[in-house]
Formats: structure tokens, C-alpha cells, sequence
């Protein structure tokens, strides 16, 4: 994700200047601004309109700091102090610490009581004609208005005259509600539309002391990013349709995760409490996806919670389906599996399985017959958007490709031929809709005499399977996965399965202890430990060492080149 | 993880609000007159480091023909400048001076600052409204007549302030503005 602008990343090799903050010496990176060198002080400058990822507006006024510079003599030459550092000058005025760039032997003050008057007097203003209904505002414990007013503010307000009245439950796009009153006119909404998305829809109309955002009459702010706003707005004006009212932020229990909506892998935080979801937020990561995803991605997981999940194992009986424990389906499924020669076995997996499942999946693979076993993946193909989105749809294409279970689609038309001849009489189904996304017709599965799927959602196969064994979805499982550009990263687990439903690794483990007998692994750091000892690509690896923000697979490149071509 | 296929939320919310300051269906002529287009360009080339510098050059042709500034005149003016609609919007919604309809075909302005307000300016503005038979101001202060004839509105200092209280009508200033005066001058733009 390459940003228009990054306020807070100098270049490595940028000089050092010597700069003072509160009263103590320090050495920043030549073109940091005052915000991001108070920041680097463990000084904190509070902010509304400043982003680091966009251009510079300093219309809040919040940032303001004082400022002093070298004290020059006769010769132009900097005045020095007993120490033995510059003399300043300090400006009788406050500056804005956002728009100032640090200078060499430059000074600034963050905690002077000239600064706190003006952040009580900033806040004072900022606060005359918002609505102040936090109870209901789906901001609240999320607001910098909030939070700054605690810190910053004075206790109280000395205006006693009617607040400003403005357009609230603004519908300006598919997925936003702007409320007009609660806006601080930051602008960041408005520069993150026009710099980061292109999409320049938002404006200031009636500007003055009715300022109010808006779209043009007739436009929308629906570009497939439009949710990032969400996220950037300080203050409650814009929310999100799908998550207002929803649930209080506070309540929110917030998880380290990716997503799985494409081969970009965006570092996410999945939001949830107790066993629900309620939302995904994008997490820092300038390798990948900087501070943003997609409105697609963001969304996209409302599935998991339908009410026809798959919660239970099942086998079918006659002509209906029995629900049948998981000590006894595991059994019965090998069983059954054993009766077939490997070239009568397919398996079909998905770009979906996390590197754990892949390669617990190659383990099983190896006991049915190893490469007589015919498998592949179901590709998606969708449109890079030169953003953040990747034309591999399969959030781990790269990564399934380690473990010699995915052709990247090239066998599956094989696959089919087998399955319709009735040469491949057993098939063994991963997360996939064959009569779905894969495309096959109903037909197709007729001359099957047995049809395993392990899956999260019933679909035209699930209801054709002998055996459907409910796995977990992506919020409710831990592993790890390959994006488009060859960087391992960790799912972590928001949720817990529903049901009986059981984490896909641990269903495969068992199938493989059923098929041909226990490995000694138990968890899912043992898992990983015995795929990286199989798999010289992630030599050295342990599930702690990916992090929270991955790591590049140097080894990965080879496998990546015969990918599909992914724009991260 | 079967079918994913996100569709980006559909679902409907409370019914929006109408926009303050929004357009409404009054219409520009549908051909610009002639030479309208190359006095566009001319203006734009008083501008050769930014096209949108002409934003304001170009909103007070557009009035200036026209007279108001319709929805096509905003659409116009941002593709003429490779800019956003509202681009442009943001700037008729800021000065006063650009009127989203038309005026009356009489437009007095009345000065409302300190030395006209002290020699009456407000108490002319109401007479003058009278005898206009102009309605309530609307939003942005500007009053007309159901007929379409006259149009009054306040404005601020014309620079004339010794002889308050001055008003405009149409491109004509007068000074000394008395109600006698203003009977007379009404008669002359009847």
C-alpha cells in the first residue's frame, strides 16, 4: 500500500537534528513534524485534523505548541548556554505543532500552561455547537472529542446561546451515515477520499459558522474504501451502517487477525463479544496494508454467523442426514476412505485452509496414496484495484501451494473429468462449493460413492455429502497464511466455534490419526513446528516469530512465481 | 468457508436529510450562448499555474449570464476545470454574492453597515420591501416578489458612507437614499 503521503516515516538515511523538547536535548530524523517528534519524546500531542497518511490541513488548532528558536549574535551565530547548548528564542505565539517541521536546534514546549490554555480554549470552541449525545453515539469510548475533553478540556462551558442546528442521519452513501452537528470539521474524510481513494466526493458547503460536510447532490461517498472514513473521523460524524448501534465499543474484546478476503491479507482487528462478531477494523502494518481495507474485506463476515452454519457432523442415512458424534463420523470416514485405491481418491482444497491445514492436509494425503491422490484448489480470480485489493480472491493461494495440494486449478478440470467418468469414486471436499464457485454441474457428483465435505456453510455439495464435518471460520480459528506478496502472517481466534463444530486442523488430525495412526501432535504450535521441519520454505520458523505483523518469506519466492498475478 | 461472496451492505437506513444549500429545479438554458464558451477560456487563461484559480472568474460569468448559478452551471464549471462538482459547490455555498435563483428582474441591495444602518438603512430596507411586495428573505437573505419583478436584500458597505444610506439597483448606485427618493426611484424601474 503505497500512501500519498507518511508524516511519520523519514527516509534512513536522513540526517539528525538536535531538537529540544520540554527542556531536554534530543537527536529526530530531519523531516519529522513537531506531532510526530513529540510522539518519538513519549510526548503526546493531541491531534484531530493531523493524520499521518494524509496531506496536511492544521484546521484544528488542537496541536498548538510553543516554539523557540537558536538565539543568534552579531555574526549570526547560535547564542550558547552554560551546557553548552543553543540559547533559544521562544515566539510569543503558539504554533501548530501538525504543519511545523522540526528544525536543527529548535525547541518546543508540550506541557507549558500557555499550551494547556490553548487546548482548554480549542476545546472550549470545538465543543460549543456539538450535540454532546454521547449515551447514543456509536463513538463513544472510541471519540477523541471524548477523550481529549477528560484530558484537555476545561471543566466547563461558558456558552449559554443555542447550538447550531444541522442536517443529522445524512444517508451519503451505501455504507456511511454522516450526522452533520457532531462534525469538528477536521477534513480528514474529505483528504482521505480525494488523496488516498481518488474519489475526491466529500466537500465543506455553506462554509462559516454553519460548515457543514457534504456530498455534491446526487453523488455518493460509496468507493470501496468509503469505511476508512469511519475509522478516521475523531469524532461520531460518520459511522457505519453496518456496526452502528450494534454494540458499544467498550464491550468490544479486539483481536489480532488478517483477512481472508483476498491474497492482500490486511492486518485486521476482528471485533467481537462473547461468541459474536460485530465488526473488523483495519491495524497498522506499512508492509501490507498501512492503516486501511477495504469496505469488501471489512464486511465480509457477516457468513459466519448465518443461522444455517453448520454445526454439527453429519452422515447421511437413506435419504436423510443423521447427526453423528465426532469420535464416531472420524472412524467411519477413514473407513470408508480405506476402501478406495489412491487413484479412485480426490481431494479438493481450498485457497481458504491456513498453512496448518494445508499441510495437515498433505500428511492425510500421504496415507490415502500420496501423489496418486489427485487434489488441487478451486482459484478465484476477482480485479486488482491497484489499492489494496488482489486478483487472487483466495486469501492463501501461496501458501496451500507449499504443501503440494494446490495446482492452482490446472487439475481440477482432471479432477472433474475423473469424478464424471466414474474413475474417481471417492472425493474429499476442503471448504469449497464445487457446484458453486468451482462451477461443475449437478451431475457431475452423480457416479460419487463417497463425497466428504468439511465446510462452515451448507451449499448444493454439503447437502450431496455422505459425510459433512463442520469446520471453523476464520474468526474462530488460529493459524497462519501466505499473502500475494509471499508474507507469512498469524490468524489469531476471535471466537469460538459454534456448536460441535471443531477447528479444521484438529478435524484433519484426527482423520489423519484415524487413517493411519497418531504423530504426537496435539496443539497448534505443534502443528506448526512439524510443517516447518516438512517445509524448507519456512525453515526457522515458529508461530511467535511471524508476530503480529508477519515476516517475509525469502524462501517463498520460487513457489510465488507460479501464482496468479496479485497486486498487494 | 463456504461463499463468502460479500456483497457490501445494502440494507436501508432512516430516511435521509435534504441538504442545506442544495440546488433546486431551476434550470439553465440548455445552449450556452454564443462566445460563452471562448470568454470561458479566455478567463482560464488568466490562470496558467491552476485551471481551478478561474473557479470564482468562471461562477461570476456564469451569474452574470444567467443570472443565478443552476446545478448544470456548478456541473459545467468543475468539468470545465477537471475538478469535482463539489469543488464548486463549496464555493457558491461560501460568498454571499452567488445566488443558487434567480433574483428579481429589479435587484436593490441596501447597505446595512454602520453608517447607512445609523442614517436608517433599516427602516429603507423595510419600506422598500413593502413597496416590492417581496415575501420573507429566504436562507440567504435575499427577499422577491411572487412576480418575479424585484428582488431586496441587505449587503454590506457599498464605500459610500457620507452620503448614508446608499443603495445599488441593478449596476446603478444612489446616494442619500431618503423614502421620497426611493418612491422616484421606484418609479423609474418600474
Amino acid at each position: 500500500m503505497k500512501n500519498p503521503f507518511n508524516h511519520d516515516i523519514t527516509p534512513a538515511d536522513a540526517p539528525m537534528l538536535n531538537v529540544q523538547v520540554d527542556g531536554v536535548w534530543m537527536q529526530f530524523p530531519k523531516g519529522l513534524n513537531v506531532v510526530e517528534v513529540a510522539r518519538r519524546a513519549s510526548k503526546f500531542i493531541p491531534h484531530y485534523c493531523y493524520h499521518p497518511k494524509l496531506s496536511i490541513s492544521g484546521n484544528c488548532r488542537m496541536c498548538l505548541v510553543e516554539m523557540g528558536t537558536p538565539k543568534l549574535d552579531a555574526e549570526r551565530k547560535p547564542v550558547l548556554a552554560a551546557d553548552g547548548k543553543p540559547e533559544l528564542n521562544w515566539i510569543p505565539r503558539p504554533q501548530i505543532g501538525c504543519a511545523t517541521m522540526i528544525s536543527e536546534g529548535m525547541g518546543i514546549r508540550t506541557e507549558s500552561p500557555m499550551v494547556k490554555e490553548c487546548r482548554e480554549g480549542v476545546m472550549e470552541f470545538l465543543l460549543i455547537n456539538h450535540p454532546l449525545d454521547c449515551p447514543i453515539c456509536d463513538q463513544a469510548g472510541e471519540c477523541k472529542l471524548q477523550e481529549y475533553s477528560v484530558q484537555y478540556g476545561a471543566e466547563g462551558s461558558r456558552f449559554t446561546d443555542e447550538k447550531v442546528k444541522k442536517p443529522k442521519r445524512v444517508d451519503i452513501g451505501e455504507r456511511i451515515v454522516l450526522d452533520d452537528e457532531r462534525c469538528i470539521m477536521c477534513s480528514r474524510c474529505i483528504r482521505f477520499s480525494k488523496e488516498t481513494v481518488e474519489d475526491d466526493v466529500l466537500g465543506f458547503i455553506d462554509r462559516g459558522s454553519h460548515t457543514t460536510l457534504a456530498v455534491h447532490p446526487g453523488k455518493r461517498l460509496d468507493n470501496n474504501y468509503s469505511l476508512n472514513t469511519v475509522d478516521i473521523c475523531p469524532v461520531g460524524a460518520l459511522t457505519s451502517k453496518d456496526f452502528r448501534f450494534q454494540m458499544r465499543v467498550w464491550f468490544l474484546k479486539e483481536t489480532k487477525s488478517i483477512c481472508t478476503g483476498c491474497a492482500t491479507g490486511c492486518n485486521t482487528l476482528i471485533g467481537s463479544r462473547e461468541q459474536t462478531v460485530y465488526r473488523q477494523t483495519p491495524r497498522e502494518n506499512e508492509a501490507v496494508n498501512s492503516q486501511w481495507m477495504c469496505d469488501q474485506g471489512r464486511l465480509g463476515f457477516h457468513y459466519i454467523h448465518l443461522p444455517e452454519r453448520l454445526v454439527e457432523p453429519t452422515a447421511k442415512v437413506g435419504q436423510g442426514k443423521l447427526h453423528t458424534p465426532w469420535d464416531e463420523i472420524i472412524p467411519r470416514v477413514a473407513s470408508r476412505l480405506r476402501e478406495f485405491q489412491p487413484e479412485q481418491i480426490a481431494i479438493v482444497a481450498s485457497g481458504r485452509l491456513t498453512n496448518e491445514e494445508a499441510f495437515l492436509l498433505s500428511e492425510v494425503r500421504k496415507v490415502l496414496g500420496g501423489d496418486k491422490v489427485l487434489t488441487d484448489i478451486v482459484p478465484r480470480q476477482g480485479v486488482a484495484d491497484g489499492i489494496l485489493r488482489s486478483a487472487d480472491l483466495n486469501p492463501n493461494s501461496n501458501g496451500v501451494a507449499l504443501f503440494g495440494i494446490s495446482n492452482n486449478g490446472q487439475t481440477l478440470a482432471k479432477i472433474r473429468q475423473g469424478v464424471e467418468s466414474g474413475r474417481i469414486q471417492a472425493l474429499f471436499v476442503l471448504h469449497e462449493n464445487l457446484l458453486g464457485d468451482a462451477g461443475w454441474p449437478a451431475t457431475a457428483l452423480a457416479n460419487l460413492k463417497l463425497l466428504v465435505v468439511q465446510s462452515i456453510l451448507p451449499c448444493p455439495t454439503s447437502e450431496r455429502a455422505d459425510f459433512v464435518l463442520p469446520g471453523a471460520s476464520f474468526a474462530e480459528k488460529r493459524g497462519s497464511m501466505v499473502n500475494g506478496a509471499g508474507r507469512l502472517q498469524r490468524l489469531n481466534k476471535a471466537i469460538s466455534v459454534p456448536g460441535q463444530a471443531m477447528d479444521d486442523w484438529q478435524i484433519l488430525l484426527q482423520l489423519k490419526a484415524a487413517l493411519g495412526g497418531g504423530n504426537g501432535l496435539y496443539t497448534i504450535e505443534e502443528v506448526f513446528k512439524a510443517m516447518v521441519a516438512a517445509t524448507p520454505a519456512l525453515a526457522g520458523m515458529t508461530l511467535s516469530r511471524i508476530g503480529d505483523l508477519g515476516v517475509e518469506l525469502k524462501n517463498a519466492n520460487a513457489d510465488r512465481s507460479k501464482q496468479p498475478a496479485s497486486t498487494p | 468457508m463456504s461463499n463468502p461472496v460479500v456483497t457490501p451492505s445494502t440494507q436501508s437506513i432512516l430516511p435521509g436529510t435534504v441538504y442545506p444549500g442544495a440546488p433546486d429545479h431551476h434550470h439553465a438554458p440548455t445552449a450556452l450562448p454564443k462566445g460563452f464558451e471562448a470568454q470561458a477560456d479566455e478567463l482560464i487563461t488568466h490562470y496558467p499555474v491552476s485551471k481551478r484559480s478561474a473557479s470564482l472568474p468562471l461562477l461570476h460569468l456564469w451569474q452574470e449570464t444567467f443570472g443565478y448559478i443552476s446545478p448544470e452551471g456548478i456541473a459545467w464549471i468543475a468539468a470545465k476545470l477537471d475538478l469535482q462538482a463539489i469543488n464548486i459547490l463549496e464555493l457558491v455555498t461560501f460568498y454571499p454574492m452567488f445566488r443558487q435563483h434567480p433574483a428579481g428582474k429589479t435587484l436593490i441591495k441596501v447597505c446595512r453597515t454602520l453608517s447607512c444602518a445609523m442614517a436608517g438603512s433599516y427602516a429603507l430596507c423595510d419600506y422598500l420591501r413593502q413597496e416590492c411586495k417581496v415575501g420573507e428573505p429566504d436562507a440567504h437573505g435575499l427577499a422577491t416578489s411572487p412576480d418575479g419583478k424585484y428582488s431586496v436584500e441587505f449587503v454590506e458597505c457599498i464605500a459610500s458612507c457620507g452620503t448614508a444610506p446608499v443603495i445599488m439597483i441593478n449596476d446603478d448606485f444612489h446616494e442619500n437614499v431618503t423614502q421620497r427618493r426611493a418612491d422616484e426611484l421606484l418609479l423609474k424601474y418600474k
